[in-house]
């Protein structure tokens, strides 16, 4: 685009960062309970829009590049959107703003009131961290919101200190590990500015031919891949994790579990296929031979685990960093399929997991406790949130009609693809973890429905406010599992691109 | 070099934490007169500053509160050790054909690195160039890093204040904080100690210079090392030995956490202000070309704005920080007071 152009609609690449960014520091001066939460909501929802109106621009004019500062890139950093980009920022934005709209009677109940401005402020800065990640077009820059956000989310998780004294525990747990992460990713940026002298990405990726056989360059990818994944929690280095959905306030939980780790998914993606290109990345460094593995021994473990949980929070963790090995097996079977398959997923789960969570959120708001020994006849207690949560857990089992399903499906499509004993007994592998998934639902289930109330008990739902947002990620989620034009049609198209760019 | 890895396994195998702290501090002076060494003023002086100013004395604040021994002896513990050592190997290994150090025709110095060196006194106009790539060419970055110690301010206030209000309910009573202030001379923090004559002295002598000194960091910052970053540190500074010799009570009269809150907000939105401005007079985000009618005085407004707004958010986050560490000190210490009465 020409930078002379006056029309707002140039700026927008800009605005869908600074919007939150700026907002921030306004609502860590504001008092009150209403106040600090409607400016975040509608700085999140105007993100929502800029990121729609963006993701719409690019399919149909490709992608869109913005220099900060007026200097043109390398000199100077640059936001590009893409269609990738695109759809992530419109995914978390999404997502932001739908468990904002949840947040209102949630949070006032989980955190003190004289807190409330700066607690948003936190989930602000948490926003711009994971939408500058995901538009900058910049290596180093990626590290600076990387902190951003990491740096929030400790401060986020450990609110929800005023339930359970551990979340501070927890929160110091995330930034020990999450710190080693971002030093990782670091390290790996220095060694390649050494050997490039540039941090742009697109520039990288121009110079990366060049260089790619020299050891530092393998050191560099060594270090940015394990760097993003113990930031993304790919197991075995997702001990994080667990702790910290499971004591974090419950809208936090549904807002990280949605996007957090989704944003270091999609670094990975870039790293891998945009910086690396498949040729290096695959047969180079043969990254399919070490993140395979852990991808499957991820989804298995994880879901076995999962099982023997008794709180329900912590059993949706183990849930996530399963459906994280989904996304990651995509991912190293290296094929466009399987590219296509973890976009979806990382669209599809991060819907699912976020109405799930909210569901969990209503009974949290209702009884004032996770475990699942408090939740014993919650489904005729509460019988609108747990029909909801069913209908998730649905999805995340992969049944038909469900989002699940279509992601699983295309993954199945993929390990075909590949062929071979390999790609048959992945399959196999993929129905054994859906079956797992089946039964550490059906606890809930079990728990839920075939367990007496206790006594003394009435039936009394949640408020309609926080109804309305679980039910909207719920049904989403059913819309993208039957009408998949949207979220297939991107990340086909979206895969295809960065198949092809390599 | 060798003083560093000396000083830096002895802060490994050294058992009192307050000692411990010291050589800290001490192995980042090393480190300060390594980067001088390599010719990375700005970085030096950062990383005085910081390294051995600020966190030295958030060290302090801690130890104050959870005592300076370590209380087991530590287990080996292997893991840990398996991880440092390969990633040091890792790196070594990358060493080998890595480019020679200093070498003109390193991908460094020929691919971005010339026009940074050639065209900034001409596009931007400002002798250091150190300060000309982090404020202008890559402003946005520094914008960044000031919403991270922004991030890490609020962190801060949102986890110890919680906690501060909750301690409070816990005794239903509401602790005054200046309560026994002179009775409490030689406690926990050693803060407001009314009787040594000295430091007192030294103290009104040094922090007017200091404030002096950090406002020269703060606007010569484009023709000499220095800038917003360096220049809160050290405001900070001062006013962190204010409270340290004097109490902290009087330097809450000074800044209150309430102006702190106020002025970390304001930074940001100062620095961020800046770009906002730039893009209505049609112009990106932070392109300080537009801002006067001549592109060089431009920049060199935007420069001066931005760094501002660095300095005032860090100079109020360290303070933040400081304030919430030695507040929840007193806080102990009041309360073990109650409990002797």
């Amino acid at each position: 685009m020409a930078p002379d152009m006056l029309s707002l609609s140039s700026q927008f690449p800009i605005l869908v960062a600074i919007a939150p960014l700026l907002t921030a520091p306004i609502c860590a001066l504001l008092r009150g309970k209403t106040a600090p939460w409607a400016v975040t909501t509608i700085a999140s929802a105007y993100a929502f829009y800029i990121s729609l109106q963006l993701l719409l621009t690019v399919a149909s004019f490709g992608p869109i590049s913005y220099e900060l500062g007026g200097w043109a890139p390398p000199w100077g950093i640059e936001y590009v959107v893409d269609l990738l980009s695109g759809f992530m920022l419109v995914l978390i934005s999404g997502v932001s703003t739908g468990v904002l709209l949840f947040a209102r009677e949630s949070v006032t109940k989980e955190v003190p009131t004289s807190q409330l401005g700066l607690f948003f402020a936190a989930y602000l800065l948490a926003l711009t961290g994971m939408l500058g990640i995901c538009i900058t077009g910049d290596a180093f820059n990626v590290f600076v919101f990387l902190e951003i956000m990491s740096l929030s989310s400790y401060a986020l998780i450990a609110m929800g200190e005023r339930t359970d004294r551990r979340a501070l525990t927890a929160a110091f747990q995330y930034l020990i590990i999450g710190t080693v992460g971002a030093t990782f990713y670091l390290i790996g940026v220095g060694l390649i500015y050494m050997m490039t002298g540039t941090l742009n990405i697109a520039d990288i990726a121009a110079r990366f031919p060049e260089i790619e056989g020299t050891r530092p360059i393998l050191a560099a990818a060594g270090f940015i891949v394990i760097g993003l994944a113990i930031k993304l929690a790919l197991f075995p280095f997702h001990i994080w994790l667990p702790n910290g959905y499971t004591y974090a306030p419950s809208i936090i939980t549904a807002f990280f579990a949605g996007t957090a780790t989704k944003v270091s998914v999609y670094l990975l993606i870039r790293y891998i296929f945009t910086v690396f290109g498949v040729n290096y990345s695959f047969q180079g460094l043969e990254l399919m031979d070490i993140l395979l593995p852990f991808a499957v021994l991820g989804f298995l473990t994880m879901s076995a685990v999962a099982i023997y949980q008794t709180n329900i929070k912590r059993l949706l963790a183990y849930s996530s960093v399963a459906q994280l090995g989904y996304i990651i097996l995509g991912i190293a079977l290296a094929n466009e399929t399987g590219l296509t398959a973890s976009i979806v997923h990382i669209f599809n789960h991060a819907i699912v997991k976020t109405g799930l969570f909210l569901s969990v959120g209503c009974m949290f708001f209702v009884v004032g406790s996770t475990y699942l020994k408090d939740l014993e006849g919650i489904g005729r207690r509460m019988p609108i949130t747990t029909f909801g949560f069913v209908l998730g857990g649905l999805g995340l089992i992969g049944v038909p009609l469900t989002p699940g399903f279509i992601s699983k499906w295309y993954l199945v499509v993929a390990a075909l693809e590949k062929g071979s004993v390999i790609g048959y007994g992945l399959v196999a592998l993929l129905m054994v973890s859906s079956l797992l998934a089946v039964i550490y639902i059906w606890r809930v289930v079990e728990v839920a429905y075939f367990r007496d109330m206790p006594e003394g008990t009435v039936k009394e739902e949640a408020p309609i406010s926080l109804l309305v947002p679980t039910w909207l990620f719920i049904l989403g989620s059913f819309y993208f599992g039957i009408e998949t034009s949207f979220n297939v049609g991107i990340a086909k198209a979206a895969a295809a691109f960065l198949m092809g760019g390599a | 070099m060798l003083l560093l890895i000396a000083g830096t396994m002895s802060v490994l195998f050294v058992r009192n934490l307050f000692v411990a702290t010291m050589l800290l501090g001490i192995v980042s002076f090393i480190m300060a007169l390594i980067f001088i060494s390599l010719d990375a003023v700005d970085v030096a002086f950062t990383e005085a500053a910081v390294g051995a100013g600020i966190s030295t004395v958030l060290y302090i604040g801690t130890l104050a509160l959870v005592g300076s021994q370590e209380k087991d002896q530590p287990k080996f513990a292997a893991g840990p050790l398996v991880i440092c050592l390969a990633v040091g190997a890792v790196l070594y290994y990358a060493t080998y054909e890595m480019p020679r150090f200093g070498e003109a025709n390193n991908p460094v110095h020929t691919h971005v690195a010339p026009r940074y060196i050639n065209d900034s006194p001409t596009e931007i106009g400002v002798p250091n160039m150190v300060t000309s790539v982090l404020a202008s060419y890559r402003g946005y970055d520094t914008f960044g890093e000031t919403t991270v110690i922004f991030a890490a301010g609020i962190g801060v206030l949102l986890i110890l204040r919680q906690r501060r209000r909750r301690k409070n309910e816990d005794d239903e009573t509401d602790v005054p904080l200046d309560e026994g202030k002179t009775g409490r001379s030689g406690s926990l923090t050693g803060l407001g100690s009314q009787h040594d004559l000295i430091p007192h002295v030294i103290a009104k002598l040094l922090i007017p210079f200091i404030f002096v000194f950090a406002l020269y960091v703060q606007f010569h910052g484009d023709y000499g090392p220095g800038g917003g970053f360096q220049a809160g540190v050290i405001f900070a500074a001062g006013i962190i030995l204010y409270a340290l010799v004097f109490s902290l009570d009087y330097a809450r009269s000074v800044v209150s956490e309430r102006a702190i809150l106020f002025l970390i907000s304001a930074g940001v939105l100062l620095y961020g202000g800046v770009g906002v401005v730039s893009m209505m007079l049609g112009g990106n985000f932070l392109d300080y070309n537009v801002l006067a009618s001549d592109p060089v005085a431009g920049q060199h407004l935007g420069i001066l704005l931005v760094e501002l707004g660095v300095g005032i958010t860090v100079t109020a986050a360290m303070l933040a920080i400081f304030y919430a560490f030695v507040g929840r000190a007193d806080l102990i210490a009041a309360k073990a007071e109650q409990e002797e009465n």
